[in-house]
């Protein structure tokens, strides 16, 4: 039984077509595993790893080092406040400590509505638009306090439902196709590569 | 006064609110430098880059055509795009990202056909969900044109692009901790010699690794010929370059402007650029090139924005940032956080990164937050001087990557040019700004 719904497990199937090694479909399988559970579950992350012949420990492994893969649950919004050093000379650090006092909850914590996790992150390369706030990854351009407080007010109505996706839902365009360059070509050079590697490995 | 005259050779579309899409991409000449790619010679495509003596874009300033050259003979190679843009206050890659895909694209299909490549992978940072999302359209418009594919536009020449999502690591900046992501690992770098990309790179074959701004280049420079844009900028510094402006200025943002032909003050006052520093304050200090790079005083503000001209006085222009310190900030905290961040970020392979950034952390935190001691200016130093032996610039390595010998950059600056604040703080018990 796949843990992964009809969709993802056929998108999942489809990444892992694009590369030459199963292991290498890794990130973006774990993305799936995140748009459909909000983080990573134990039955996702075995699933993962059937998909690229790794072990469940390899996956963790794998997954704990990357910020952006939760291990734990997390609320529907993840609000990323940003407090490196063009953020922090343009109140990072305040707006973090706002963010803080309004949702209810420490840096790392979730609010008690389950609906928002807060982090402190690092630059996310927008810093003409600073502090930086991100929500799911989605730049929402708050730079102030008051700013700040209409945000968490939109994204409790749903007012931002179609710009802010839910926690996990990282890319919502779909590839259109697989690899189209010439079959055999790549089945040779999947060859060759093997052939290469082996001999190395002598 | 600045000099604005020069062509915008990767930022032509920012007038568009559409420039994301095909059909302005086709509409503004999208395109046109891959069909003439195609009816040249591979080789011919490669010297005309090499002509154009265009230096890598992401920060270590390697020249493209000499990197390509570099590329051993192997049945298999591959073409890796680095987009991980994760060094603090650079941000010219997600603006490229986002606001012109195509540019991007097209780009990579030429590289691909002057490396004669036939997969070429776009690692792009996994916070970029919209970009993410515009380059995954782009990609998929780009087959739908006849640009990827089988036999692109009717040549003998097949490309596959994937789009590889990051997910929030800042060593997988550096090309092999890249490669090791690519490869569904831990962003671990690897160590040179032996694996140098070019030799033993993604899937152990030779790799090309370029930034994503680089590529952006590649289609002008087709079209107009490498010549023409070496005949930009002055000396090894050719062409224009995205310069992403960040901190105390009134008009932060990201400016193509001509290499060398500019300076800091141009950029940082002009009007048509930084606009000035807000309240009309005095510079403090400038921080150049990444937070990896030395800081330079208000003294170097006449200097020209070319790669050797910073790098002669003792810094260098790295991934194209430049962050400003007002008289008002404090350097303390700066200095603080920029080592939190490289704490944070250290991959932990290797001691004297790992625990130092740590240990420097935790000084640093002290020094502006209470219970800072007028030895740990010294110990700062001696801790650093254990990651970067000498504290000389360029640093010399005691790691496997250049992370941990980046770490001193801020520290030994700030230490070297503000040490009465750090003095100040320890007297005052704590930050005396608040």
């Amino acid at each position: 039984m796949s843990h992964l719904r009809t969709e993802l497990r056929q998108r999942a199937e489809e990444i892992v077509a694009l590369y030459p090694t199963r292991r290498s479909a890794m990130l973006p399988l774990l993305h799936l595993a995140q748009e459909q559970d909000g983080y990573l579950t134990d039955e996702a992350m075995a699933e993962v790893a059937e998909l690229t012949g790794t072990t469940p420990a390899e996956v963790r492994g794998t997954a704990s080092f990357y910020d952006m893969f939760h291990l734990e649950p997390v609320g529907r919004y993840v609000v990323g406040v940003c407090t490196n050093i063009a953020c922090l000379l343009r109140g990072g650090e305040e707006l973090l400590e706002h963010a803080s006092a309004v949702l209810g909850c420490a840096v790392g914590g979730t609010s008690d509505d389950g609906l928002f996790t807060l982090e402190e992150t690092e630059c996310l390369a927008d810093c003409n638009i600073a502090p930086v706030v991100q929500v799911n990854h989605r730049y929402v351009r708050t730079t102030t306090p008051e700013a700040f407080d209409g945000l968490i007010e939109d994204l409790r109505a749903g007012r931002l439902d179609h710009d802010v996706p839910p926690h996990g839902t990282l890319i919502r365009v779909r590839r259109s196709g697989g690899l189209r360059a010439d079959a055999s070509e790549i089945a040779t050079e999947r060859a060759s590569a093997r052939e290469a590697r082996a001999k190395r490995e002598q | 006064m600045a000099y604005l005259d020069s062509p915008q050779i990767v930022s032509s579309r920012k007038e568009y609110a559409d420039s994301f899409t095909l059909a302005r991409y086709l509409a503004t000449g999208g395109y046109e430098g891959l069909k003439k790619a195609l009816s040249m010679f591979p080789e011919q495509v490669a010297a005309e880059v090499d002509a154009a003596s265009l230096l890598g874009r992401g920060g270590a300033g390697f020249p493209a055509g000499r990197k390509w050259s570099m590329l051993r003979k192997s049945a298999v190679s591959y073409l890796v795009v680095n987009g991980d843009e994760s060094e603090p206050a650079t941000f010219k890659d997600h603006y490229l990202v986002e606001r012109d895909p195509h540019q991007l694209v097209e780009g990579v299909i030429i590289a691909a056909y002057a490396l004669q490549v036939n997969r070429a992978f776009i690692f792009l940072r996994g916070e970029f969900a919209l970009g993410l999302e515009r380059l995954t359209q782009a990609v998929n418009d780009a087959y739908e044109h006849g640009a990827l594919g089988r036999k692109i536009f009717g040549s003998d020449f097949s490309l596959d692009i994937v789009v590889h999502p990051g997910a929030g690591a800042y060593i997988c900046g550096e090309e092999t901790g890249l490669i090791e992501a690519l490869e569904g690992k831990r962003g671990f770098p690897r160590i040179k010699p032996p694996f140098f990309p070019a030799v033993t790179g993604l899937y152990g074959e030779p790799t090309v690794v370029n930034n994503v701004e680089t590529m952006s280049n590649l289609p002008w420079i087709v079209l107009n010929g490498g010549a023409a844009f070496a005949a930009l900028g002055a000396g090894r510094s050719t062409g224009t370059r995205l310069f992403a402006l960040a901190g105390r200025v009134n008009n932060p943002g990201v400016y193509e402007i001509e290499m060398v032909k500019n300076t800091f003050r141009d950029i940082i006052y002009d009007p048509a650029l930084g606009g000035g520093i807000i309240g009309d304050k005095a510079v403090k200090a400038i921080i150049p090139g990444g937070v990896s790079a030395p800081w330079f005083g208000p003294d170097q503000l006449d200097l020209p924005l070319g790669q050797d001209e910073v790098a002669a006085a003792g810094s260098m222009l790295g991934s194209g940032s430049i962050v400003v310190l007002d008289e008002d900030s404090c350097v303390v905290r700066a200095t603080w956080r920029i080592t939190k961040f490289f704490s944070r970020e250290s991959c932990g392979q290797c001691t004297p990164c790992r625990e130092g950034s740590g240990w420097l952390e935790r000084m640093l935190y002290r020094l502006e937050h209470g219970g800072g001691r007028i030895e740990d200016l010294d110990l700062l130093l001696d801790v650093s001087d254990n990651i970067a032996p000498g504290l000389t610039w360029p640093p010399q390595q005691t790691t496997i990557c250049v992370l941990g010998p980046s770490i001193p950059s801020s520290i030994h600056s700030a230490i070297s040019m503000f040490r009465d604040d750090f003095v100040a703080h320890v007297d005052h018990g704590s930050c005396p700004h608040g």
